[in-house]
């Protein structure tokens, strides 16, 4: 099913989409679209509450009366406005979201475990850590996740991404770690009383750093 | 009819004995006693919200070492500001108290169970409050996901009994009520001559009879797996964790829209007296808006699960749905500044609290829209951003109607008026107040706070964000009790009301005040030109 939706994808096949990016240009888009639109709706209501306001005691309004062609007008018109507006949002979203779901070729995957309250993640190579998940920077990684016990989820910020995790489903997301540093994890979803303590770290490193790291833990795990 | 005629037997003005408020059918006593219930819970919740504040309100632990504490405290928050707060005080106070008079009634079709309605909020209610006597305490939110419901050593049957009470009353009154605009309208009061408030409650009631059945499955199944052993949501033995969620919003997206209803319903009301205009285009607004948003209501539930894992194209489609809410909502709100124009404005306190009601749904209407877009929730979804809009669209400007309602009938309640002076005063500090703390909230949203977080130890930088929201609960605190103070002002010292204060043509305001058991000394007969909004007829 979700074949069906690819096409509306963006860009060549194997070029990897900016998402954060992608996000903060669609917000900083959205937030002019709503601006707008709640500039309008406040001019005309201060207009309305000043140049209306009862100016004699006993005074009462002087409604204009609509035929039916106007009230047909009234309703149909601002619906097709509004439409417009929701269908313009709704194309953009979609192509970001394709983005968010299509998964790069060539992407790195770690299996990640929630449970109270903490992050188990286990690499192909069969190195496991706690905690602090390690990427090599320039290659797309791709978490695939379940949680142990309760719901949690697996939130990115600086990635722009989150999914939950849950027992007895897979989810996945992907993120494009370009350059070394440092990205916080943590839970958004509540699970208990140390929810807001369920935090983790992304390492990203340098592709040599990060194949030496795996090779020493494979070692470590062998002794 | 003998319910009703019980009632008229009843000496005219109101009785002072503890007994006859208890065993009363009368509408209105029941209205008002569903108004009692729910700023009781309005007040306990209001102080979890100002507790949950003062606690973010620094880094570390504040108020409580105990993260636990915290949680009750937010469990309690929601669930009792929802279920025994917003939906009981529109869908029980105000439906209650103003049908059977906007429709020229002497009472409900069914007295006695309008009762047991009341009955079994105020029970819900109780149970609810018993949160902080028990040992165990709940701590699920108001949304109760399973499977950490099922695992937590806090009492989920606690949650499950306050749910079903609640929907049961709800169950009982929407029967009620919508045979009661159905059958008992006065002679010449055709349903295109309805106020918008009965149209909006007639909504509302829809959706609670649809709906609240998948609720009370959900929950009881929660209950029978929790306590009996049955695996519905026990991915291990079969059953599926994101079965809960569907269930669960599947009623409680549209209980969204059983709150805005009459919300909405009741601010065309008071603007309409106050602006002493006829509703700008009342067929739109009733069947373009309510209708549409009746319509709709039911096939969006799941943008609340954006991030829960269900399959991309169901996200894709609901995200359209949702997106195009905004056509009868907008409708709504082209209907609202249409009756102000040309209208003859005059500003009471009531009229300020639906001016400001109209300020704060843009806000939170217009917020809505990035929360509708897949691909933007999947940042923001479970951070402050929601927080913050559902509280303007739904919370805040919600207890704005509220307020203004009661402020509108507060004569026709009480008889006596209230102090102008005091009511604006609570109006514009509760005004910033609220301000102050939400729109702040969509900041610390944006930055990546997540909610339901008792520290924040990983946003530091958000430390004095938090600092000005809690500042800004203090001022809502301080709003609340001057609310309070001018309501008891007026009750006390308040001048006696006249029959109609505010000069509406509307005929709750027809009879005396307060009105008498059996409401109308003589059932009104409507003429071919009475309208409820018949204003500037005469030019």
């Amino acid at each position: 099913m979700n074949e069906a939706f690819a096409y509306a994808e963006r860009g060549a096949p194997g070029q990897i989409p900016d998402v954060p990016g992608g996000w903060d240009h669609l917000f900083g888009e959205m937030l002019i679209d709503i601006t707008i639109i709640g500039i309008l709706f406040t001019v005309i209501t201060v207009y309305l509450l000043i140049r209306y306001r009862r100016r004699e005691q006993g005074q009462e309004g002087n409604p204009p009366r609509l035929t039916t062609a106007a009230a047909i007008g009234w309703a149909i018109i601002p619906a097709f406005i509004f439409m417009a507006d929701d269908f313009y949002l709704a194309a953009e979203g979609w192509t970001l979201f394709n983005e968010y779901r299509r998964v790069p070729e060539n992407a790195y995957e770690v299996k990640v475990e929630g449970s109270m309250w903490s992050w188990h993640f286990i690499y192909p190579e069969g190195v496991e850590s706690f905690g602090e998940l390690r990427v090599p920077a320039g290659t797309p990684v791709v978490v695939r996740m379940t949680s142990k016990d309760v719901v949690h989820s697996f939130f990115i910020p600086d990635f722009r991404v989150k999914q939950d995790m849950m027992p007895g489903r897979m989810t996945y997301l992907w993120f494009y770690p370009k350059a070394p540093g440092e990205h916080l994890i943590t839970c958004a979803e509540y699970c208990g009383l140390m929810h807001s303590g369920m935090k983790g770290m992304i390492k990203v490193v340098s592709q040599d750093e990060f194949n030496n790291w795996i090779e020493t833990e494979k070692k470590n795990n062998n002794t | 009819m003998y319910a009703t005629e019980e009632a008229l037997r009843h000496k005219p003005g109101f009785g002072q004995t503890l007994r006859e408020w208890i065993f009363t059918i009368d509408h209105k006593r029941i209205g008002i006693l569903y108004l009692i219930g729910s700023l009781a819970a309005f007040a306990v919740a209001g102080l979890m919200a100002l507790l949950i504040r003062i606690e973010l309100g620094s880094l570390g632990p504040t108020l409580t070492s105990n993260p636990g504490t915290y949680n009750v405290w937010l469990y309690f928050h929601g669930a009792a500001m929802i279920l025994a707060f917003q939906i009981p005080a529109l869908t029980g106070f105000l439906a209650n108290y103003l049908v059977p008079l906007m429709i020229g009634a002497r009472d409900m079709a069914f007295p006695r169970l309008n009762a047991l309605s009341l009955w079994l909020y105020w029970a819900g209610i109780i149970l609810a409050l018993l949160t902080f006597v028990i040992p165990d305490p709940p701590d699920v939110m108001w949304t109760g996901y399973p499977p950490y419901s099922l695992k937590t050593g806090g009492n989920t049957a606690f949650y499950v009994f306050t749910v079903h009470l609640m929907g049961f009353s709800s169950i009982v009154g929407g029967i009620n009520l919508l045979t009661t605009i159905f059958y008992m309208r006065a002679p010449g009061l055709k349903l295109n001559k309805l106020n918008i408030f009965v149209w909006s409650t007639m909504g509302a009631f829809v959706l609670q009879l649809v709906f609240i059945p998948v609720l009370a499955a959900a929950v009881t199944t929660l209950l029978f797996d929790k306590y009996l052993g049955t695996h519905f949501y026990d991915p291990a033995n079969g059953g599926d964790v994101l079965l809960y969620q569907n269930l669960f919003w599947f009623y409680s997206h549209p209980a969204v829209y059983v709150i805005l209803l009459p919300t909405i319903g009741m601010i065309f009301d008071i603007v309409a007296t106050f602006a002493k205009n006829r509703v700008f285009n009342y067929n739109m607004v009733v069947y373009g808006g309510i209708g549409g948003v009746v319509l709709m209501s039911g096939e969006v539930w799941i943008h609340h699960l954006f991030t829960s894992g269900m399959p991309d194209w169901i996200r894709i489609g609901m995200m359209i749905s949702t997106l195009l809410i905004s056509i009868p909502v907008g409708l709504l709100m082209i209907g609202l500044l249409g009756t102000l124009y040309r209208g003859a404005i005059q500003y009471t306190t009531p009229m300020l609290y639906a001016v400001g009601f109209i300020f704060l749904f843009l806000i939170g209407g217009l917020t809505g829209i990035p929360n509708a877009m897949t691909a933007i929730d999947l940042y923001i979804h479970d951070t402050h951003f929601v927080v913050a809009h559902f509280h303007y669209v739904m919370a805040v400007a919600t207890t704005f109607a509220i307020f203004g309602s009661v402020y509108y009938l507060f004569p026709k309640m009480t008889g006596r008026m209230y102090s102008e002076t005091l009511g604006k005063i609570g109006f514009f500090i509760l005004f910033a107040g609220v301000n102050i703390t939400f729109f702040t909230m969509f900041i610390v949203g944006f930055k990546g706070m997540p909610r339901r977080y008792y520290d924040y130890q990983q946003f530091p930088q958000l430390e004095g964000l938090h600092h000005i929201i809690t500042i800004g609960a203090y001022i809502i605190g301080i709003a609340a009790l001057l609310i309070l103070i001018s309501w008891i002002h007026g009750l006390i010292a308040g001048k006696k009301a006249p029959d109609n204060p505010w000069g509406s043509k509307s005929l709750e305001w027809t009879t005396s005040t307060p009105p008498p058991p059996g409401n109308f000394r003589e059932l009104p007969i409507l003429t071919e030109e009475w309208h409820p909004y018949g204003y500037g007829r005469s030019k």
